[in-house]
Protein backbone atom coordinates (compact mmCIF):
# COMPACT_ATOMS: atom_id res chain seq x y z
CA UNK A 1 0.00 0.00 0.00
CA UNK A 2 1.09 3.10 -0.85
CA UNK A 3 0.20 6.54 0.58
CA UNK A 4 -0.55 10.30 -0.41
CA UNK A 5 1.30 12.53 1.15
CA UNK A 6 -1.69 13.61 2.91
CA UNK A 7 -1.10 10.76 5.25
CA UNK A 8 2.19 12.43 6.48
CA UNK A 9 -0.61 14.24 9.02
CA UNK A 10 -2.02 11.23 10.32
CA UNK A 11 1.23 9.86 10.72
CA UNK A 12 2.40 12.86 12.55
CA UNK A 13 -1.03 13.02 15.02
CA UNK A 14 -0.57 8.85 15.62
CA UNK A 15 3.48 9.55 16.52
CA UNK A 16 2.16 12.63 19.07
CA UNK A 17 -0.18 10.73 20.47
CA UNK A 18 2.06 7.85 21.86
CA UNK A 19 4.01 10.28 23.31
CA UNK A 20 6.70 9.16 20.62
CA UNK A 21 9.94 11.58 19.71
CA UNK A 22 10.11 12.16 15.62
CA UNK A 23 14.26 11.05 16.03
CA UNK A 24 12.77 7.48 17.44
CA UNK A 25 10.23 6.55 15.59
CA UNK A 26 12.39 7.60 12.18
CA UNK A 27 15.26 5.83 14.03
CA UNK A 28 12.97 2.22 14.70
CA UNK A 29 11.69 2.71 10.94
CA UNK A 30 15.18 2.93 9.77
CA UNK A 31 14.69 6.46 7.92
CA UNK A 32 16.36 9.82 8.68
CA UNK A 33 14.16 12.22 11.38
CA UNK A 34 15.10 14.50 8.55
CA UNK A 35 13.43 12.66 5.92
CA UNK A 36 10.22 11.56 8.54
CA UNK A 37 10.09 15.08 9.07
CA UNK A 38 9.79 15.90 5.43
CA UNK A 39 6.98 12.79 5.81
CA UNK A 40 4.93 14.47 8.21
CA UNK A 41 4.73 17.81 6.81
CA UNK A 42 3.10 16.42 3.89
CA UNK A 43 6.57 17.50 1.65
CA UNK A 44 7.72 13.99 0.48
CA UNK A 45 6.19 10.61 -0.57
CA UNK A 46 5.99 7.58 1.55
CA UNK A 47 7.08 4.31 -0.22
CA UNK A 48 5.04 0.93 0.72
CA UNK A 49 8.64 -0.63 2.97
CA UNK A 50 9.09 2.69 4.96
CA UNK A 51 5.14 2.90 5.01
CA UNK A 52 5.16 -0.88 6.78
CA UNK A 53 8.06 0.28 9.10
CA UNK A 54 6.50 3.23 10.53
CA UNK A 55 3.04 1.27 11.18
CA UNK A 56 5.30 -1.13 12.57
CA UNK A 57 7.17 1.21 14.84
CA UNK A 58 3.72 2.84 15.83
CA UNK A 59 1.91 -0.69 16.40
CA UNK A 60 -1.07 0.68 13.59
CA UNK A 61 -2.49 -1.23 10.77
CA UNK A 62 -1.55 0.14 7.65
CA UNK A 63 -4.85 0.61 6.93
CA UNK A 64 -5.74 3.21 10.19
CA UNK A 65 -2.94 5.28 8.18
CA UNK A 66 -4.70 5.41 4.93
CA UNK A 67 -8.25 7.37 4.94
CA UNK A 68 -10.43 7.12 1.98
CA UNK A 69 -12.32 10.36 2.84
CA UNK A 70 -8.45 12.37 2.36
CA UNK A 71 -9.47 11.42 -1.46
CA UNK A 72 -12.71 12.85 -1.20
CA UNK A 73 -11.54 15.98 -0.19
CA UNK A 74 -8.70 16.03 -2.97
CA UNK A 75 -11.27 15.33 -5.43
CA UNK A 76 -13.74 18.73 -3.70
CA UNK A 77 -10.47 20.69 -4.06
CA UNK A 78 -9.13 19.79 -7.27
CA UNK A 79 -12.77 20.49 -8.89
CA UNK A 80 -12.49 24.12 -6.90
CA UNK A 81 -9.54 24.50 -8.84
CA UNK A 82 -11.03 23.79 -12.13
CA UNK A 83 -13.56 26.55 -11.41
CA UNK A 84 -10.55 29.33 -11.55
CA UNK A 85 -9.05 30.56 -14.77
CA UNK A 86 -5.57 31.80 -13.01
CA UNK A 87 -3.22 28.89 -11.82
CA UNK A 88 -3.69 27.32 -8.93
CA UNK A 89 -0.57 24.73 -6.93
CA UNK A 90 -2.14 21.79 -7.76
CA UNK A 91 0.75 19.84 -7.11
CA UNK A 92 0.30 20.85 -3.33
CA UNK A 93 -3.18 20.51 -2.74
CA UNK A 94 -2.53 17.95 -0.41
CA UNK A 95 0.18 19.49 1.57
CA UNK A 96 -2.52 22.36 1.93
CA UNK A 97 -5.15 19.86 3.00
CA UNK A 98 -2.64 18.33 5.15
CA UNK A 99 -1.90 21.96 7.23
CA UNK A 100 -4.70 23.17 6.88
CA UNK A 101 -7.98 21.34 7.00
CA UNK A 102 -9.87 23.80 8.37
CA UNK A 103 -9.45 26.56 5.60
CA UNK A 104 -9.29 23.18 2.99
CA UNK A 105 -12.67 22.23 4.13
CA UNK A 106 -14.41 25.99 4.47
CA UNK A 107 -13.03 26.10 0.70
CA UNK A 108 -14.89 23.10 -0.62
CA UNK A 109 -17.99 24.05 1.22
CA UNK A 110 -17.81 27.86 -0.45
CA UNK A 111 -17.48 25.64 -3.74
CA UNK A 112 -20.23 23.57 -3.12
CA UNK A 113 -22.30 27.02 -2.13
CA UNK A 114 -21.17 28.81 -5.13
CA UNK A 115 -22.68 25.57 -7.03
CA UNK A 116 -25.79 26.34 -5.60
CA UNK A 117 -25.73 30.17 -6.11
CA UNK A 118 -25.05 29.89 -10.07
CA UNK A 119 -27.89 27.51 -9.93
CA UNK A 120 -30.63 29.48 -8.24
CA UNK A 121 -29.08 32.46 -10.31
CA UNK A 122 -30.06 30.25 -13.34
CA UNK A 123 -33.37 29.13 -12.49
CA UNK A 124 -34.28 32.96 -11.09
CA UNK A 125 -32.95 33.86 -14.32
CA UNK A 126 -35.06 31.39 -16.47
CA UNK A 127 -37.92 31.73 -14.03
CA UNK A 128 -38.08 35.76 -15.47
CA UNK A 129 -37.46 34.88 -19.08
CA UNK A 130 -40.21 31.96 -19.28
CA UNK A 131 -42.44 32.22 -16.31
CA UNK A 132 -46.24 32.91 -18.35
CA UNK A 133 -47.68 34.05 -15.00
CA UNK A 134 -45.38 36.87 -15.27
CA UNK A 135 -45.20 37.25 -18.51
CA UNK A 136 -49.37 38.09 -18.88
CA UNK A 137 -49.10 40.35 -15.92
CA UNK A 138 -46.41 42.78 -17.33
CA UNK A 139 -48.51 42.20 -20.54
CA UNK A 140 -51.78 43.66 -18.92
CA UNK A 141 -49.65 45.85 -17.09
CA UNK A 142 -47.75 47.35 -19.63
CA UNK A 143 -50.63 47.59 -22.22
CA UNK A 144 -52.46 49.71 -19.41
CA UNK A 145 -49.85 51.91 -19.32
CA UNK A 146 -49.12 52.33 -23.13
CA UNK A 147 -52.96 53.44 -23.01
CA UNK A 148 -52.83 55.45 -20.38
CA UNK A 149 -49.51 57.36 -21.86
CA UNK A 150 -51.06 57.93 -24.99
CA UNK A 151 -54.35 59.39 -23.77
CA UNK A 152 -53.21 61.57 -21.60
CA UNK A 153 -50.70 62.83 -23.68
CA UNK A 154 -53.62 63.20 -26.29
CA UNK A 155 -55.52 65.53 -23.88
CA UNK A 156 -52.18 67.23 -22.22
CA UNK A 157 -50.96 68.60 -25.93
CA UNK A 158 -54.52 68.93 -28.04
CA UNK A 159 -56.02 71.89 -27.28
CA UNK A 160 -58.40 72.11 -30.22
CA UNK A 161 -59.88 68.45 -29.43
CA UNK A 162 -63.58 68.03 -29.74
CA UNK A 163 -65.65 67.75 -26.72
CA UNK A 164 -67.01 64.44 -27.51
CA UNK A 165 -62.97 62.80 -28.01
CA UNK A 166 -62.07 64.68 -25.04
CA UNK A 167 -65.11 62.58 -23.03
CA UNK A 168 -64.36 59.26 -24.59
CA UNK A 169 -60.30 59.87 -23.84
CA UNK A 170 -61.13 60.25 -20.23
CA UNK A 171 -63.40 57.47 -19.85
CA UNK A 172 -60.84 55.63 -21.62
CA UNK A 173 -58.17 57.18 -18.96
CA UNK A 174 -60.43 56.06 -16.17
CA UNK A 175 -60.81 52.64 -17.43
CA UNK A 176 -56.95 52.34 -17.63
CA UNK A 177 -56.37 53.47 -14.40
CA UNK A 178 -58.33 51.03 -13.11
CA UNK A 179 -56.46 48.61 -15.15
CA UNK A 180 -53.23 49.31 -14.19
CA UNK A 181 -54.03 49.21 -10.23
CA UNK A 182 -55.35 45.45 -10.94
CA UNK A 183 -52.95 44.71 -12.87
CA UNK A 184 -50.27 46.33 -10.16
CA UNK A 185 -52.04 44.18 -7.69
CA UNK A 186 -51.90 40.95 -9.71
CA UNK A 187 -48.24 41.55 -9.73
CA UNK A 188 -47.79 41.73 -6.05
CA UNK A 189 -49.73 38.94 -5.45
CA UNK A 190 -47.78 36.94 -7.70
CA UNK A 191 -44.33 38.65 -6.17
CA UNK A 192 -46.05 37.80 -2.91
CA UNK A 193 -47.42 33.82 -3.12
CA UNK A 194 -43.77 33.66 -4.99
CA UNK A 195 -42.03 33.64 -1.35
CA UNK A 196 -42.24 29.41 -1.37
CA UNK A 197 -41.04 29.34 -5.20
CA UNK A 198 -38.00 31.32 -4.55
CA UNK A 199 -37.09 28.96 -1.71
CA UNK A 200 -36.93 26.20 -3.84
CA UNK A 201 -34.70 28.21 -5.91
CA UNK A 202 -32.10 29.20 -3.61
CA UNK A 203 -32.18 25.51 -1.94
CA UNK A 204 -29.92 23.44 -3.36
CA UNK A 205 -30.26 21.24 -6.23
CA UNK A 206 -34.06 19.34 -4.83
CA UNK A 207 -31.26 16.07 -5.77
CA UNK A 208 -28.75 17.05 -3.84
CA UNK A 209 -31.21 18.12 -1.04
CA UNK A 210 -32.34 14.38 -1.35
CA UNK A 211 -28.86 12.68 -1.78
CA UNK A 212 -27.73 14.80 1.46
CA UNK A 213 -30.55 13.34 3.15
CA UNK A 214 -30.24 9.62 2.31
CA UNK A 215 -26.64 10.17 3.04
CA UNK A 216 -26.90 11.35 6.95
CA UNK A 217 -29.16 8.31 7.07
CA UNK A 218 -26.03 5.91 5.84
CA UNK A 219 -28.42 5.06 2.61
CA UNK A 220 -29.95 3.16 4.10
CA UNK A 221 -33.72 3.63 5.27
CA UNK A 222 -35.18 0.19 7.96
CA UNK A 223 -38.48 1.69 8.12
CA UNK A 224 -39.39 0.47 4.84
CA UNK A 225 -38.29 -3.18 5.42
CA UNK A 226 -41.09 -5.20 5.60
CA UNK A 227 -43.00 -5.32 9.12
CA UNK A 228 -41.16 -1.96 10.50
CA UNK A 229 -42.60 1.58 10.88
CA UNK A 230 -43.17 2.13 7.46
CA UNK A 231 -42.42 4.72 5.24
CA UNK A 232 -44.98 7.45 6.91
CA UNK A 233 -42.28 7.45 9.67
CA UNK A 234 -39.94 8.93 7.15
CA UNK A 235 -42.63 11.54 6.08
CA UNK A 236 -42.37 14.20 9.03
CA UNK A 237 -38.46 14.06 7.72
CA UNK A 238 -39.18 14.84 4.38
CA UNK A 239 -41.24 17.33 5.34
CA UNK A 240 -38.55 19.02 6.42
CA UNK A 241 -37.10 18.89 3.42
CA UNK A 242 -36.13 22.82 2.57
CA UNK A 243 -37.98 22.65 -1.15
CA UNK A 244 -41.12 21.04 -3.19
CA UNK A 245 -39.09 19.75 -5.32
CA UNK A 246 -36.86 17.83 -2.93
CA UNK A 247 -40.18 16.57 -1.26
CA UNK A 248 -41.37 15.16 -4.39
CA UNK A 249 -38.23 13.69 -5.17
CA UNK A 250 -37.86 11.81 -1.50
CA UNK A 251 -41.34 10.39 -1.63
CA UNK A 252 -40.75 8.94 -5.54
CA UNK A 253 -37.74 7.24 -3.69
CA UNK A 254 -39.56 5.91 -0.97
CA UNK A 255 -42.21 4.01 -3.48
CA UNK A 256 -39.68 2.49 -4.93
CA UNK A 257 -37.22 1.29 -2.35
CA UNK A 258 -40.18 0.26 -0.34
CA UNK A 259 -41.46 -1.67 -3.36
CA UNK A 260 -37.30 -3.45 -3.01
CA UNK A 261 -37.35 -4.11 0.11
CA UNK A 262 -40.66 -5.77 -0.06
CA UNK A 263 -39.83 -8.16 -2.88
CA UNK A 264 -36.36 -8.80 -1.96
CA UNK A 265 -36.89 -9.44 2.30
CA UNK A 266 -33.33 -9.06 3.99
CA UNK A 267 -33.48 -11.98 5.32
CA UNK A 268 -33.53 -13.77 2.16
CA UNK A 269 -31.73 -11.14 0.24
CA UNK A 270 -28.62 -11.39 2.32
CA UNK A 271 -27.70 -14.74 1.92
CA UNK A 272 -28.66 -14.81 -1.55
CA UNK A 273 -26.02 -11.92 -2.22
CA UNK A 274 -23.74 -14.08 -0.61
CA UNK A 275 -24.85 -17.39 -2.12
CA UNK A 276 -24.26 -16.03 -5.56
CA UNK A 277 -21.54 -14.26 -5.45
CA UNK A 278 -23.36 -11.09 -5.83
CA UNK A 279 -24.30 -11.63 -8.92
CA UNK A 280 -26.68 -9.13 -10.02
CA UNK A 281 -28.22 -10.89 -12.67
CA UNK A 282 -28.38 -14.26 -10.83
CA UNK A 283 -29.89 -11.96 -8.19
CA UNK A 284 -32.59 -10.78 -10.24
CA UNK A 285 -33.88 -14.15 -12.23
CA UNK A 286 -33.67 -15.60 -8.32
CA UNK A 287 -36.24 -12.65 -6.83
CA UNK A 288 -38.31 -12.05 -10.05
CA UNK A 289 -37.21 -8.48 -10.32
CA UNK A 290 -35.27 -6.31 -12.43
CA UNK A 291 -31.49 -5.90 -12.32
CA UNK A 292 -32.03 -2.17 -11.43
CA UNK A 293 -33.82 -2.99 -8.38
CA UNK A 294 -31.49 -5.51 -7.57
CA UNK A 295 -28.34 -2.96 -7.55
CA UNK A 296 -30.45 -0.66 -5.31
CA UNK A 297 -30.76 -3.00 -2.97
CA UNK A 298 -27.51 -3.94 -2.96
CA UNK A 299 -26.91 0.09 -2.46
CA UNK A 300 -29.24 0.61 -0.05
CA UNK A 301 -28.57 -2.15 2.22
CA UNK A 302 -27.27 -1.75 5.79
CA UNK A 303 -23.52 -1.07 5.71
CA UNK A 304 -23.32 -1.54 2.42
CA UNK A 305 -19.72 -0.47 0.66
CA UNK A 306 -21.20 -0.09 -2.83
CA UNK A 307 -21.45 2.80 -4.09
CA UNK A 308 -24.48 3.07 -7.53
CA UNK A 309 -25.42 5.69 -9.92
CA UNK A 310 -28.59 5.76 -11.91
CA UNK A 311 -28.94 7.70 -14.98
CA UNK A 312 -31.41 8.80 -17.42
CA UNK A 313 -31.22 8.35 -21.78
CA UNK A 314 -29.54 11.99 -21.60
CA UNK A 315 -26.84 10.34 -19.19
CA UNK A 316 -28.33 13.14 -16.63
CA UNK A 317 -27.28 11.39 -13.29
CA UNK A 318 -30.90 10.81 -10.79
CA UNK A 319 -29.10 9.89 -7.83
CA UNK A 320 -25.89 9.19 -6.86
CA UNK A 321 -24.32 7.69 -3.98
CA UNK A 322 -20.61 8.25 -4.22
CA UNK A 323 -18.18 6.25 -2.57
CA UNK A 324 -15.24 8.25 -0.53
CA UNK A 325 -12.98 6.99 -3.30
CA UNK A 326 -15.26 7.41 -6.30
CA UNK A 327 -16.62 11.34 -6.39
CA UNK A 328 -19.74 11.30 -8.79
CA UNK A 329 -19.46 14.84 -10.96
CA UNK A 330 -22.80 16.97 -10.81
CA UNK A 331 -24.42 17.96 -13.81
CA UNK A 332 -24.52 14.74 -15.75
CA UNK A 333 -19.80 16.00 -16.54
CA UNK A 334 -18.82 12.26 -15.74
CA UNK A 335 -16.05 10.18 -17.43
CA UNK A 336 -17.78 8.92 -20.69
CA UNK A 337 -15.63 5.73 -20.40
CA UNK A 338 -17.71 4.75 -17.59
CA UNK A 339 -19.10 1.48 -17.88
CA UNK A 340 -22.87 3.26 -16.99
CA UNK A 341 -22.84 4.82 -20.40
CA UNK A 342 -21.26 1.89 -22.11
CA UNK A 343 -25.08 -0.40 -20.93
CA UNK A 344 -26.88 2.78 -22.01
CA UNK A 345 -26.27 2.23 -25.86
CA UNK A 346 -26.58 -1.69 -24.74
CA UNK A 347 -30.09 -2.26 -22.88
CA UNK A 348 -30.57 -5.17 -21.26
CA UNK A 349 -26.65 -6.71 -21.26
CA UNK A 350 -24.62 -6.63 -18.56
CA UNK A 351 -21.43 -4.50 -18.48
CA UNK A 352 -19.04 -5.59 -16.71
CA UNK A 353 -15.35 -3.90 -15.99
CA UNK A 354 -12.52 -3.65 -13.95
CA UNK A 355 -11.71 0.08 -13.55
CA UNK A 356 -9.05 2.22 -12.39
CA UNK A 357 -9.46 5.98 -10.93
CA UNK A 358 -6.11 7.75 -11.24
CA UNK A 359 -4.30 9.67 -8.58
CA UNK A 360 -1.53 9.38 -6.68
CA UNK A 361 -2.67 6.35 -5.19
CA UNK A 362 -4.95 4.54 -8.17
CA UNK A 363 -7.99 2.97 -7.00
CA UNK A 364 -9.25 -0.39 -8.54
CA UNK A 365 -13.10 -0.93 -8.76
CA UNK A 366 -15.39 -3.34 -9.80
CA UNK A 367 -17.86 -1.60 -12.04
CA UNK A 368 -21.22 -3.25 -13.35
CA UNK A 369 -23.37 -1.76 -15.12
CA UNK A 370 -26.90 -2.93 -16.71
CA UNK A 371 -30.07 -0.74 -18.59
CA UNK A 372 -33.08 -1.06 -18.68
CA UNK A 373 -35.91 -0.22 -21.44
CA UNK A 374 -38.99 0.94 -20.10
CA UNK A 375 -41.90 0.82 -22.89
CA UNK A 376 -44.21 3.14 -20.55
CA UNK A 377 -46.62 3.79 -23.03
CA UNK A 378 -46.93 0.18 -24.64
CA UNK A 379 -45.64 -1.41 -27.95
CA UNK A 380 -46.13 0.89 -30.18
CA UNK A 381 -45.20 4.06 -27.57
CA UNK A 382 -42.11 5.99 -25.97
CA UNK A 383 -39.38 3.80 -24.58
CA UNK A 384 -37.60 5.00 -21.66
CA UNK A 385 -34.10 3.96 -20.62
CA UNK A 386 -32.71 3.51 -17.42
CA UNK A 387 -29.13 3.01 -16.62
CA UNK A 388 -27.77 2.26 -13.42
CA UNK A 389 -24.05 1.64 -12.52
CA UNK A 390 -23.16 -0.75 -9.38
CA UNK A 391 -19.41 0.98 -7.79
CA UNK A 392 -17.38 -1.55 -5.36
CA UNK A 393 -13.63 -1.01 -4.62
CA UNK A 394 -11.58 -3.89 -5.51
CA UNK A 395 -8.32 -3.89 -3.99
CA UNK A 396 -7.16 -7.07 -4.50
CA UNK A 397 -7.23 -7.48 -8.21
CA UNK A 398 -4.53 -7.44 -9.93
CA UNK A 399 -3.25 -6.28 -14.08
CA UNK A 400 -4.68 -3.34 -15.74
CA UNK A 401 -8.33 -2.04 -15.31
CA UNK A 402 -10.48 0.15 -17.73
CA UNK A 403 -8.53 3.41 -17.27
CA UNK A 404 -11.28 5.91 -16.12
CA UNK A 405 -11.18 9.30 -14.40
CA UNK A 406 -14.17 11.21 -12.19
CA UNK A 407 -14.52 14.11 -15.09
CA UNK A 408 -12.17 15.45 -17.68
CA UNK A 409 -11.49 18.52 -16.41
CA UNK A 410 -9.68 16.80 -12.82
CA UNK A 411 -8.39 13.88 -14.83
CA UNK A 412 -5.07 14.07 -15.05
CA UNK A 413 -5.08 10.95 -18.03
CA UNK A 414 -3.57 13.91 -20.61
CA UNK A 415 -3.67 11.08 -24.10
CA UNK A 416 -6.96 9.81 -23.05
CA UNK A 417 -8.77 9.27 -26.39
CA UNK A 418 -12.40 10.49 -24.84
CA UNK A 419 -10.90 13.84 -23.57
CA UNK A 420 -13.57 16.31 -23.94
CA UNK A 421 -11.53 19.18 -22.55
CA UNK A 422 -8.13 19.84 -21.56
CA UNK A 423 -7.18 18.89 -17.58
CA UNK A 424 -6.24 20.89 -15.26
CA UNK A 425 -4.14 18.51 -13.88
CA UNK A 426 -1.80 18.20 -17.41
CA UNK A 427 1.59 16.05 -16.59
CA UNK A 428 0.14 14.70 -13.07
CA UNK A 429 -1.12 10.95 -14.70
CA UNK B 1 -46.54 57.85 -51.31
CA UNK B 2 -50.44 57.21 -49.74
CA UNK B 3 -51.10 57.85 -46.41
CA UNK B 4 -53.17 54.91 -45.44
CA UNK B 5 -52.45 53.10 -42.29
CA UNK B 6 -53.79 50.08 -41.17
CA UNK B 7 -53.28 49.22 -37.15
CA UNK B 8 -53.25 45.18 -36.04
CA UNK B 9 -53.75 46.31 -32.00
CA UNK B 10 -55.90 43.86 -30.26
CA UNK B 11 -56.19 46.86 -26.96
CA UNK B 12 -58.89 49.17 -28.09
CA UNK B 13 -57.71 52.09 -25.90
CA UNK B 14 -54.15 52.25 -28.02
CA UNK B 15 -55.81 51.65 -30.81
CA UNK B 16 -58.32 54.80 -30.68
CA UNK B 17 -55.73 56.33 -29.24
CA UNK B 18 -52.96 55.71 -32.27
CA UNK B 19 -55.98 56.57 -34.97
CA UNK B 20 -56.16 60.02 -33.27
CA UNK B 21 -52.88 60.77 -33.63
CA UNK B 22 -52.16 59.68 -37.13
CA UNK B 23 -55.98 61.06 -38.07
CA UNK B 24 -54.92 64.26 -36.83
CA UNK B 25 -51.38 64.15 -38.94
CA UNK B 26 -53.39 63.77 -42.17
CA UNK B 27 -53.76 59.79 -42.09
CA UNK B 28 -56.04 57.59 -42.81
CA UNK B 29 -56.44 54.80 -40.44
CA UNK B 30 -58.01 51.12 -40.72
CA UNK B 31 -57.95 48.89 -37.38
CA UNK B 32 -58.32 45.70 -37.49
CA UNK B 33 -58.12 43.49 -33.79
CA UNK B 34 -56.57 40.08 -34.14
CA UNK B 35 -53.81 38.07 -35.57
CA UNK B 36 -56.33 35.36 -37.28
CA UNK B 37 -56.98 36.88 -40.67
CA UNK B 38 -55.13 40.08 -39.99
CA UNK B 39 -53.35 38.89 -43.49
CA UNK B 40 -56.65 38.66 -45.58
CA UNK B 41 -57.12 42.37 -43.86
CA UNK B 42 -53.66 43.54 -45.24
CA UNK B 43 -55.00 42.13 -48.53
CA UNK B 44 -58.08 43.57 -48.39
CA UNK B 45 -56.75 47.12 -47.72
CA UNK B 46 -53.56 47.72 -48.84
CA UNK B 47 -52.37 50.19 -46.80
CA UNK B 48 -48.96 52.33 -47.39
CA UNK B 49 -48.35 51.76 -43.86
CA UNK B 50 -48.63 48.57 -41.57
CA UNK B 51 -48.54 48.81 -37.62
CA UNK B 52 -48.60 45.58 -36.59
CA UNK B 53 -48.68 44.39 -32.00
CA UNK B 54 -46.82 41.33 -31.08
CA UNK B 55 -49.48 39.83 -28.84
CA UNK B 56 -52.67 39.67 -31.11
CA UNK B 57 -55.33 36.76 -30.16
CA UNK B 58 -54.90 34.38 -33.13
CA UNK B 59 -51.51 34.46 -34.46
CA UNK B 60 -48.49 36.41 -32.92
CA UNK B 61 -47.96 39.44 -34.62
CA UNK B 62 -44.61 37.60 -36.03
CA UNK B 63 -46.81 34.94 -37.13
CA UNK B 64 -48.68 37.42 -39.15
CA UNK B 65 -45.81 38.86 -40.37
CA UNK B 66 -43.76 36.23 -41.99
CA UNK B 67 -46.86 35.41 -43.87
CA UNK B 68 -46.76 39.12 -45.10
CA UNK B 69 -42.80 38.74 -46.50
CA UNK B 70 -43.43 35.44 -47.72
CA UNK B 71 -45.94 37.33 -50.33
CA UNK B 72 -44.72 39.28 -53.48
CA UNK B 73 -47.55 41.96 -52.97
CA UNK B 74 -46.86 42.43 -49.01
CA UNK B 75 -43.09 41.15 -49.22
CA UNK B 76 -42.12 45.09 -49.26
CA UNK B 77 -44.68 46.20 -46.83
CA UNK B 78 -43.47 48.51 -44.47
CA UNK B 79 -43.85 47.83 -41.36
CA UNK B 80 -43.69 48.94 -37.95
CA UNK B 81 -43.84 46.67 -35.00
CA UNK B 82 -45.24 47.18 -31.26
CA UNK B 83 -42.99 45.07 -28.79
CA UNK B 84 -43.50 45.20 -24.85
CA UNK B 85 -40.68 46.99 -22.84
CA UNK B 86 -37.69 45.13 -21.73
CA UNK B 87 -38.63 42.11 -24.23
CA UNK B 88 -35.46 41.82 -26.22
CA UNK B 89 -36.38 38.48 -27.41
CA UNK B 90 -39.28 39.91 -29.19
CA UNK B 91 -36.82 42.94 -31.18
CA UNK B 92 -34.67 40.04 -32.31
CA UNK B 93 -37.91 38.37 -33.13
CA UNK B 94 -39.40 41.41 -34.58
CA UNK B 95 -36.14 42.22 -37.23
CA UNK B 96 -35.65 38.37 -37.87
CA UNK B 97 -39.68 38.59 -38.65
CA UNK B 98 -38.64 41.21 -41.09
CA UNK B 99 -40.14 44.33 -39.37
CA UNK B 100 -39.00 48.03 -40.52
CA UNK B 101 -39.13 49.25 -37.29
CA UNK B 102 -40.10 48.94 -34.29
CA UNK B 103 -40.68 50.90 -31.03
CA UNK B 104 -41.87 49.25 -27.36
CA UNK B 105 -44.40 50.14 -25.09
CA UNK B 106 -45.29 52.30 -23.83
CA UNK B 107 -44.37 54.22 -26.45
CA UNK B 108 -44.74 58.17 -26.77
CA UNK B 109 -47.02 59.56 -29.22
CA UNK B 110 -44.34 61.52 -30.78
CA UNK B 111 -42.36 58.40 -31.04
CA UNK B 112 -45.14 56.42 -32.86
CA UNK B 113 -45.80 59.79 -35.47
CA UNK B 114 -42.07 59.95 -36.25
CA UNK B 115 -41.99 56.16 -36.66
CA UNK B 116 -44.88 55.91 -39.09
CA UNK B 117 -43.81 59.13 -41.36
CA UNK B 118 -40.06 58.17 -41.70
CA UNK B 119 -41.20 54.77 -43.04
CA UNK B 120 -42.80 56.54 -45.93
CA UNK B 121 -40.55 59.01 -46.49
CA UNK B 122 -38.97 58.40 -50.32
Amino acid sequence: MALSGLSGTRLRERRLALGLRQADLARAAGISPSFLNLIEHNRRRITPPVLERLAGALGVDLAELGDGTDRRRIEDLRAAAGMQDSPVEMDRIEDFLGRFPGWADLLRAQHRRLGQLERTVFLLNDRLGHDPHLSAALHEVLSALSSVRSTAAILAETEDIEAEWRARFHANLHADSERLASGAEVLVAYLDGSEERAQDALAAAPQDEVEGWLAARGWHLPELEPGAAGPAALHPAIAALASGAARSLAGDWLRVLEDDAARMPLAEFEPALAGEGGDPIRLARRFGVGVLAVFRRIAFRDGAVEGLVICDASGTPLIRKPLPEFALPRFGAACPLWPLFTALARPMEPVSALADLPGLVPQRFHLRAFCEPDAVAGFDGLVLRRAAMLIAPDPGAGGVGLPIGSSCRICPREACPARREPSILAGRG
Amino acid sequence: MGRHVLLIEDEPHIAEAIRFILNRDGWQVSTHANGQDAVARVHATRPDVLILDVMLPGASGFEVLSQLRAQPETANLPVLMLTAKGQGRDREAAERAGADLFITKPFSNAEILASVRSLVTP
